[in-house]
């Protein structure tokens, strides 16, 4: 895992130097050498180490003093490595004088300057003036005693078959590559750049050669292809494709899917978030910065969110809510709706339909109690009904339930005429369905029977009318199948409505006449 | 998922910083893992915290303080579920969890109110179909009576030493039947509850008094999770909501003083001595009128992203927990 993430930290900087920041020809190799310096080499806790130790020259790890010598002068690291050489030179006495030229040509080399204090052409023409007095130097002989000195000297001078000679010290073609840039062509423009590899032609490239291969030709689709392959997840590539795309370095050609590069690649990693348990709400951020497929993909997806808890579902909700999603919102409280239905718990199957306004489902709801209603004899969960409040007008048998449940605490408490006249205009307001007037009417038999006439005579034509409107409606053949029950039932609402007419008028009928 | 409980130790005051927030990290001491997402917890005692798990199930963990583990100490498995296995489509999560040692009640989506005592294999009594809804909280009123709130809008009073299974008391809100998410009580005086909604909304009640919250204020764009008294200083009030933010509620501001209005961002509310006006404080959350220069109310999260799913507030500290996989200890409350 960390070897992942050290050679994408290698390729973004990369990129980075040679994209994004478009280093030009000077700072260019300076940018190059930090990135060698901070990625390839890590010869700083070898450093550490071999310096810590007692006798730094005569230190036993293959690593010893000199290897890092050449380290530093590879990475273009001159102090340090004139700082390393002068505890060697001081060790040996003999070469002190050698030691001395080694050091000033050290200290002389010119190194292009990132503030534009000088022009490329004088930085050239004093590099090619250094470049020639090393020169001198080497083949006067003046290192010929000491062999490292020696080497050292070729390596500034570009000696490509030095520098080669110190590859366990550089380990990769990329190192080497900005090292012999270093010594033979400091200024050297992007364009310039090309790969020479020096693998020694055994082993085919790996596929972290073949990325940073490309972005040395600045072939950028030919690096977002290779990382593509290369890596496991998308995240990597989503993201520098991101970067590269606001930089507008990208062409955008039309894809046949996913829009353009940026949002394709953006679209498959947040569709790969959404399977994760927790990192869903990441996603919902790169979908909305997709501007063409980006809402279609997140519609898709958020409605396949496995929602175990309602703590997560109302958190999708809020998401879907802010994005005007409708369909999607009815769509879950849909869902956890017909859940709390199964599991039997109406109050949060009515408020999941309240959230959606789902009129249809809170009918469903209604029945569901009205059948309950029906088989037991009384209410369930009077909790609920008792205090609808405003959400009883979300559906008419809502509306209905919410009355039908009045009626019977009106009758409760013995407020006799108010009942009535709630039951008659439950019928005659149509807010009862028809199939539950039969219902109604037998609720009215008591009231019917009371003692004290409680419907006018108004009231009783009404309910006769209700009656009547309900025989009629049923068929002959319906009337036949009626068993014993419903036609005694019928029966016995026509006398009572009878008797009622009758005790009414007789009221109504006296009162006028005082 | 692998949920674990664990416990971080926010070291002392030494590393202050100019801002007034700790600059050190905080340190894991301890975790274990958990089944199930974790819905609710609160402290039992000294070492035992209780926790409610989104498959149903109540835990008691203890905390070994001199090796620093945690351990399982008792589980109350299907504390809540749903009626038919066969059709039922999964656990019933444990929503809300509360302690008063060594009682432990809990609430959770299948309406079912149970009673824990600690140490003690079974419930000491389960009240089954409290509520046709889903039970989102529950706290303390006093000893016997507990107070629920649910998803369509209700608060109910239980009092537990009556064996029926109906509410004492129920009240709800006008107008349309929000969810209610979370609720507290007043620290000193019991009559006071604040909730909060799934529109983000904070109702203040006065239980001696109707059936309808007292004042009600708007406060977030989005559900409101959690609502806490400061529970030495209960003129402060804290609340945190799925819109990313959390916003601290003061009403001790002097009445003398000039008015203060809404902040933005930072902590800038100044904390005056507790006045020892009692009448003014008593009266303070249930003021008919809490306008603007009576209340100072203030957004602690300065770069608000995503939800705010909990916090706490003992003394200076507070402590709350984001989406953003995130935990923010703030121990300089007042300063």
């Amino acid at each position: 895992q960390v070897s992942i993430l050290s050679a994408m930290e290698l390729i973004w900087n990369l990129c980075e130097i040679l994209f994004v920041e478009a280093a030009a020809a000077g700072p260019l190799l300076l940018r190059l050498l930090d990135w060698v310096r901070l990625h390839v080499c890590d010869v700083d806790n070898m450093v550490r180490e071999v310096l810590s130790s007692e006798n730094p020259s005569k230190h036993k790890l293959f690593w010893n003093v000199a290897s890092i010598v050449d380290v530093f002068v590879l990475q273009g690291r001159m102090d340090e490595a004139r700082h390393l050489l002068s505890k060697e030179a001081s060790a040996n006495p003999t070469s002190v004088n050698m030691y001395k030229i080694l050091d000033d040509l050290m200290k002389k080399m010119p190194v292009p300057s990132l503030g534009n204090t000088q022009t490329l052409t004088e930085m050239e023409l004093k590099w090619q003036h250094w470049h020639e007095e090393c020169q001198r130097y080497l083949q006067d002989g003046t290192f010929a005693c000491n062999s490292h000195m020696e080497s050292i000297c070729k390596i500034l001078l570009g000696d490509e078959d030095a520098i080669l000679e110190k590859k366990e010290l550089m380990t990769t073609w990329y190192h080497f590559l900005v090292t012999r840039l270093l010594y033979s062509h400091p200024t050297v423009k992007p364009m310039e750049l090309r790969m020479d590899l020096f693998l020694g032609g055994e082993s085919s490239p790996e596929p972290l050669d073949t990325i940073l291969m490309a972005a040395f030709e600045f072939e950028m689709h030919q690096v977002i292809k290779e990382c593509s392959i290369a890596l496991s997840n998308w995240w990597f590539v989503a993201h520098l494709t991101d970067l590269l795309d606001h930089c507008k370095l990208l062409q955008s050609h039309n894809l046949y899917f996913g829009s353009n590069m940026r949002e394709f690649l953006l679209l498959e990693y947040a569709s790969g978030l959404f399977s994760h348990h927790s990192l869903w709400q990441l996603g919902v951020d790169y979908f909305d910065h997709c501007p063409e497929y980006g809402r279609v993909y997140l519609e898709l997806h958020i409605e396949r969110i496995p929602l175990n808890t309602e703590q997560k579902a109302l958190k999708v909700l809020r998401i879907c809510e802010q994005r005007q999603m409708h369909e999607q919102v009815r769509s879950i409280c849909k869902i956890m709706a017909m859940k709390a239905l199964r599991n039997n718990r109406l109050g949060s199957a009515l408020s999941w339909s309240i959230r959606a306004k789902d009129a249809a489902f809170a009918t469903l709801i209604s029945d569901r109690f009205l059948k309950d209603y029906c088989e037991r004899g009384c209410f369930s969960d009077l909790d609920l009904i008792d205090n609808l409040g405003p959400s009883m007008l979300l559906s008419d048998r809502l509306t209905f339930l919410g009355k039908y449940r009045e009626f019977h605490r009106l009758y409760g408490e013995k407020r006799f005429s108010e009942a009535g006249k709630l039951l008659l205009m439950l019928m005659t307001a149509h807010i009862a369905p028809c199939s539950f007037w039969m219902t109604l009417l037998t609720d009215a038999l008591p009231l019917l029977e009371q003692k004290e006439v409680i419907f006018s005579a108004e009231q009783t034509y009404e309910l006769m009318r209700c009656l009547e409107d309900l025989t009629a409606g049923k068929s002959d053949k319906q009337k036949f199948q009626d068993d014993d029950v419903e036609t005694m039932k019928v029966e016995m609402l026509r006398l009572a409505l009878a008797r009622n007419l009758a005790r009414v008028i007789v009221k109504e009928g006296t009162l006028e006449g005082s | 998922q692998d949920n674990r409980i664990s416990i971080w130790s926010v070291g002392d005051l030494g590393n202050v910083g100019l801002s007034g927030e700790y600059q050190g990290e905080p340190q894991l001491l301890c975790d274990i893992g958990h089944n199930g997402d974790v819905m609710d917890m609160q402290f039992l005692d000294q070492e035992r915290i209780v926790v409610a798990s989104s498959t149903g199930t109540v835990t008691v963990f203890r905390h070994h303080q001199n090796n620093q583990t945690l351990s399982a100490n008792q589980r109350w498995e299907k504390a809540h579920y749903h009626v038919d296995q066969d059709t039922s489509c999964g656990g019933a999560a444990c929503t809300g969890v509360i302690c008063n040692n060594p009682e432990i009640v809990t609430v959770g989506e299948d309406g079912r109110i149970n009673l824990f005592r600690a140490d003690q294999k079974d419930a000491v009594r389960t009240i089954d179909n409290a509520d046709s809804s889903t039970l989102h909280a529950v706290t303390f009123l006093r000893t016997t009576e507990i107070l629920t709130v649910n998803s369509i809008g209700q608060l109910k009073i239980w009092d537990l030493r009556q064996q029926r299974n109906e509410p004492s008391q129920i009240l709800s809100l006008t107008g349309d039947r929000v969810p209610l998410h979370c609720v507290d009580r007043h620290p000193n005086q019991q009559h006071i509850v604040a909730t909060g909604g799934q529109d983000g909304m904070l109702s203040i009640w006065d239980i001696r008094q109707g059936t309808m919250p007292v004042s009600l204020l708007n406060a977030h764009e989005a559900e409101m999770w959690e609502v806490h008294f400061h529970p030495s200083n209960p003129d402060h009030l804290f609340t945190c909501s799925e819109d990313g933010s959390l916003w601290h509620w003061d009403t001790s501001t002097d009445i003398s003083e000039k008015p203060s209005f809404l902040h933005q961002g930072g902590r800038s509310t100044t904390y005056s001595s507790h006045n020892t006006i009692n009448q003014s404080v008593v009266s303070a959350w249930l003021s008919n009128d809490p306008t603007k220069d009576r209340m100072e109310i203030t957004n602690l999260i300065p770069n608000q992203t995503l939800s705010v799913n909990s916090l706490d507030i003992l003394g200076p500290c507070l402590v709350y927990g984001t989406d953003a996989e995130a935990i923010y200890v703030n121990r300089q409350l007042f300063a």
